[in-house]
């Protein structure tokens, strides 16, 4: 893709242009969708989105190296440990829209507009340079990833070793807060037995679809009387097992069985 | 009378003295003597209950035998070399303020000092009988002794400051002796009046003294006195209203004077002693004492005779129209001390005779007030003169000592009074024709309320309560009365013999003799007539008539004078409720305005606090809001500046 | 091509950004705006160093990327503690340190 990206470059003018507007537009749509987005999840999709549109268009601006860096590290590493942060705290879960905090949607809204516009105001106030470009900057090493190399160990060394630093904090600060002190000793596996057979049901629970004619999740195990249980479907599944197909055919068949019935197979052919 | 000796001797005092030697230098023991006293009865509290008493009385006449001491020594003398000083330490060194602890006696503290222990020792001897039913005796012994002690300290004194320590010493036992029945809601009022309206004397005296540092460089007389000449017309004049200030409190002068009759709330002999015989004279004695500073500040000197002679009237109106027998010759006192303040006032030609006036009242008034004592001793401490009548039948040798005294007051020859009263006369007409009018009315209307008084009392008819068993009070009491009736008989001519005390005084006090413009026997029959003819009116109203059990209302004099003529309420009007007015202004300014201010701008904070807390929500997003609004507000300046 | 529109972009970004901290109440999506608003300084700073022809502003780019990276980390790492004691992911639902 990078060389995709570098002979648009290349192109002159007229190509970076349709890149920026196509990225721009990614990037802008990735931002709004993320903001309206119900779910997390897509909210995690969107800015991903965004975040590979930027490293487009850093790769457009003479920044291969950042643009494979956006790419790697942020599309690939945070928003993956966003992702797995989502799905320990619900992937499903939902945010209601409806604003608790009186006027904060309006007076958010205004301000960022306003700043928008200040900012704006800002940009437009600047005349720029357009004759310079990159280009004698990336060359002048030999290329971009060299150029970037020798003002981070040179000009940036202090603080290139300090980010080091800053990591490693980060890296324990997270691993003491994840931690989770454990206040009684670990059960070993005869305490475990032991707790099963007092509770009064020494067995496992039965696997899903024993006995049964087809295997899906949605159909009763059956106890070692033949009784089928519910005890064995997951339970979201449990109250509402006709919604997800829990077959009560294949039920009735199954207690047949049990019953020391015959089984007619064309009929469970037809059903399966 | 005779011409005097003295006629030639310079008018102003000398101030130099000599180191003390010999018997001299026990004059500390003059104060130290009664100040042990007093710490012993006072700090030994009850234990010294039985026998405090006697303790008291041991170190007053302890006091008075040095004083005789000291007094026969001083006679071995010559005149112009008879004072002495006694250094005890250096008191006070602060840069060029310095103020030795010295002590000084000469001819004027001498006599001071013998009327002091000697009346205070007799009237010490009065009160072991006259206390002997009061469980405080002790107390009472402790504070007496200790106001001999501070009176001592004060005309023993050698500079002002040290006066000043005794002034105030002897207006705190007054204030104690005063209140000494504080349970009596009266007593403590009385005190609590005589303190205060003090207070108001004692910042003129305090001004005095820090004028004459200021002025002189120095508080000691010698300092001060001696170089009076060479100060300036006014300061002296300042320094002479301050020092006049201070003595118009101690000697309920006018307008100070309120505080005197409200004083005869304490126990009799206190009034002898400190309100009649020796505390309200030290007024006197101050006048008498700075006469460098009067001498040449005539405004000053005419002040004092101003104030002396408003004094002289208003206290003999207020003795006609007292029915309370101490309260009548607090009225007096009050009377007799304007004679001393005025004459103090006249200059050299009055000096002499202002002491010599004080020494005879001394006499003359402690008779009359421990003979009142005597009385109320006998009738159970009733005041009243229309519930007295006729004591003389029952009280024989009361009746004989109040008319040494009384006829020593009116001036009758040869009592006492006689000679000291018409000097006084004598001078003041030497000075000026009304000064003199004033003091010879003073000395009728004088003549008419003492003997309403005596005639009220021993005379007439018994208007005794039915409960009253009037007996003759015992010899521990009537000893020293008697004592003192005869000194009152015959102190004046004794003094007054060959001019000693005109010579024994002048060195200290000057003298100048009178000059009158007509021949002075008229003067003295006119006024002994005049003093007859008042005597005969009040013997006739109120000896002759019934006297009415209860008060008649009176004119509008009899009220007014009853009233204390408004003194108080004068007071009352222009400074307590003026006063009152201003510190409950003042509070309400300090209230609303200052504590206002202060108040309402930590309200105001408080508030604004309170509402800016409520930005602090909890909320991480508005605070995020909250940061967007301030990086936008920095934009925003970032762009205004650039544009 | 007027680099001044990658600046544009820039703060366009960066204003959505900042919308999604203040109306999202679920901490992650927050915590994805933040990126956003991050992301969108990084493209500023990447025009920056085309306009003036130096990689300073790449370089600084990469810092913050770093920075980013562990920040994320240690948010996450939070976000996670809280949503372990309290069931929720709300910013909302955290607000017992106030007045």
């Amino acid at each position: 893709m990078s060389v995709l990206l570098a002979t648009i470059e290349q192109s002159g003018s007229t190509g970076e242009q349709i890149v920026f507007w196509v990225c721009a537009a990614i990037a802008v749509v990735g931002a709004v969708g993320m903001l309206i987005s119900r779910r997390a999840v897509h909210s995690a999709l969107f800015i991903a989105a965004t975040m590979i549109a930027l490293a487009v268009l850093y790769v457009s601006q003479g920044a291969p190296f950042l643009g494979m860096a956006q790419i790697v590290v942020y599309t690939g590493a945070v928003m993956m440990l966003f992702l797995f942060v989502l799905m320990l705290v619900g992937v499903d879960s939902t945010e209601s829209l409806v604003e608790t905090l009186k006027g904060q949607r309006i007076a958010g809204l205004a301000l960022a507009l306003g700043f928008a516009v200040l900012l704006f105001a800002a940009i437009g106030n600047v005349s720029y340079n357009f004759a310079v470009g990159i280009d004698g900057a990336n060359a002048a090493d030999g290329g971009n990833v060299q150029g970037i190399a020798h003002l981070i160990f040179d000009r940036y060394l202090l603080a290139f070793e300090v980010t080091s630093a800053l990591l490693i904090t980060a890296a324990l600060g997270a691993m003491v807060l994840a931690h989770r002190e454990r206040h009684t000793p670990r059960k070993s596996q005869r305490e475990q037995s032991e707790d099963r057979v007092r509770s009064g049901e020494p067995q496992n629970l039965p696997g899903p679809g024993v006995y049964a004619l087809h295997n899906a999740v949605g159909t009763p195990g059956l106890l070692p009387d033949g009784q089928p249980t519910d005890r064995s479907v997951p339970e979201p599944l449990r109250g509402v097992s006709a919604a997800v197909g829990v077959d009560h055919e294949d039920t009735r068949r199954v207690n047949a069985l049990a019953a020391g019935g015959a089984i007619i197979p064309g009929k469970a052919e037809d059903e399966s | 009378m005779s011409p005097f000796s003295g006629a030639l001797a310079p008018a102003a005092g000398e101030i130099s003295a000599n180191v003390a030697h010999g018997t001299f230098t026990q004059m500390w023991l003059l104060i130290a003597l009664p100040l042990a006293g007093a710490a012993i009865l006072l700090l030994l509290g009850r234990r010294t209950n039985t026998w405090g008493h006697w303790v008291g009385v041991l170190m007053s006449a302890g006091s008075f035998a040095i004083a005789v001491s000291i007094f026969l020594a001083m006679r071995q003398e010559s005149g112009g070399n008879r004072a002495f000083t006694q250094h005890l330490f250096q008191w006070i060194s602060v840069g060029s303020f310095q103020v030795p602890f010295d002590l000084r006696i000469d001819q004027l503290s001498m006599v001071f000092v013998l009327l002091i222990t000697g009346v205070g020792t007799l009237i010490h001897i009065y009160s072991v009988g006259y206390m002997s039913h009061d469980h405080e005796r002790r107390r009472f012994f402790g504070y007496l002794n200790l106001f001999v002690a501070a009176m001592l300290l004060l005309v023993l004194a050698d500079n002002y400051l040290l006066l000043y320590v005794g002034w105030e010493g002897v207006g705190l036992a007054s204030y104690l002796l005063i209140g000494f029945w504080f349970y009596k809601e009266t007593a403590a009022v009385a005190a609590k009046k005589a303190f205060v309206v003090n207070r108001v004397g004692d910042v003129g005296l305090s001004i005095a003294v820090m004028l004459m540092f200021v002025t002189f460089g120095s508080v000691t007389f010698e300092g001060v006195l001696g170089s009076a000449p060479k100060a300036s017309q006014t300061s002296l004049t300042l320094i002479g209203l301050a020092l006049l200030l201070a003595a118009c409190g101690k000697s309920a002068q006018f307008p100070l004077q309120s505080w005197l009759l409200d004083a005869m709330e304490g126990p009799t002999p206190v009034s002898a002693l400190i309100h009649a015989a020796t505390m309200v004279t030290a007024g006197v004695y101050l006048i008498a004492r700075s006469n460098a500073i009067f001498n040449a500040a005539p405004t000053a000197q005419t002040a004092v005779i101003v104030i002396g002679a408003i004094t002289l009237i208003m206290g003999a109106i207020i003795g006609c129209a007292k029915d309370d027998i101490k309260k009548a010759l607090a009225g007096s006192t009050m009377s007799q001390i304007g004679y001393m303040v005025l004459a103090a006032g006249l200059g050299p030609i009055g000096y002499v005779f202002a002491i010599f006036h004080l020494l005879t009242h001394g006499f003359f008034k402690a008779t009359m007030f421990l003979g009142a004592g005597s009385v109320m001793h006998g009738m159970n401490d009733q005041v009243n003169m229309r519930r007295f009548g006729a004591l003389r039948t029952v009280m024989v040798l009361t009746t004989i000592t109040f008319f040494a005294g009384y006829l020593a007051i009116l001036g009758i020859p040869p009592f006492a009074g006689f000679y000291s009263k018409d000097k006084i006369i004598e001078s003041a007409f030497a000075h000026s024709t009304l000064v003199g009018l004033v003091t010879l009315v003073g000395a009728a209307i004088t003549a008419f309320y003492m003997t309403r008084l005596v005639a009220m009392t021993f005379l007439g008819r018994a208007r005794w309560p039915d409960d009253a068993h009037p007996h003759e009070s015992p010899a521990m009491m009537m000893v020293p009365v008697s004592i003192l009736a005869v000194l009152s008989a015959v102190s004046g001519f004794l003094l007054i013999h060959d001019n000693w005390i005109v010579n024994w005084l002048e060195p200290v006090v000057g003298f100048e003799e009178p000059v009158l413009g007509f021949n002075v026997n008229i003067l003295q029959y006119g006024t002994l007539a005049l003093v007859l003819v008042s005597a005969a009116l009040g013997y006739v109203l109120y000896a002759r008539r019934p006297v009415p059990e209860v008060a008649p209302v009176g004119s509008f004099l009899t009220q007014a004078a009853r009233a204390d003529l408004y003194g108080d309420e004068v007071n009352e009007a222009v400074f307590m409720r003026p006063g009152q007015y201003l510190t409950r202004l003042l509070v309400w300014f300090d209230n609303r305005v200052v504590d206002g201010a202060v108040n309402g701008t930590a309200a105001l904070i408080g508030g604004l606090s309170g509402r800016a807390r409520r930005t602090q929500n909890g909320f991480a997003r508005s605070y995020a809001l909250t940061m967007l609004g301030g990086a936008a507000l920095v934009i925003a300046a970032l762009v205004l500046v650039r544009l | 091509m007027n680099p001044a529109n990658y600046l544009y972009l820039s703060a366009i970004l960066f204003s959505l950004g900042a919308v999604g901290v203040l109306v999202r109440r679920n901490a992650i999506v927050m915590f994805m705006c933040v990126e956003l608003m991050l992301n969108a300084c990084n493209l500023a700073f990447v025009s920056f160093a085309r306009i003036n022809g130096n990689l300073d502003g790449q370089v600084i780019a990469f810092f913050v990327m770093v920075v980013a990276a562990a920040e994320v980390v240690v948010g996450l790492a939070i976000i996670m503690t809280i949503f372990r004691t309290r069931r929720s992911a709300s910013v909302d639902e955290a607000n017992l340190l106030k007045y």
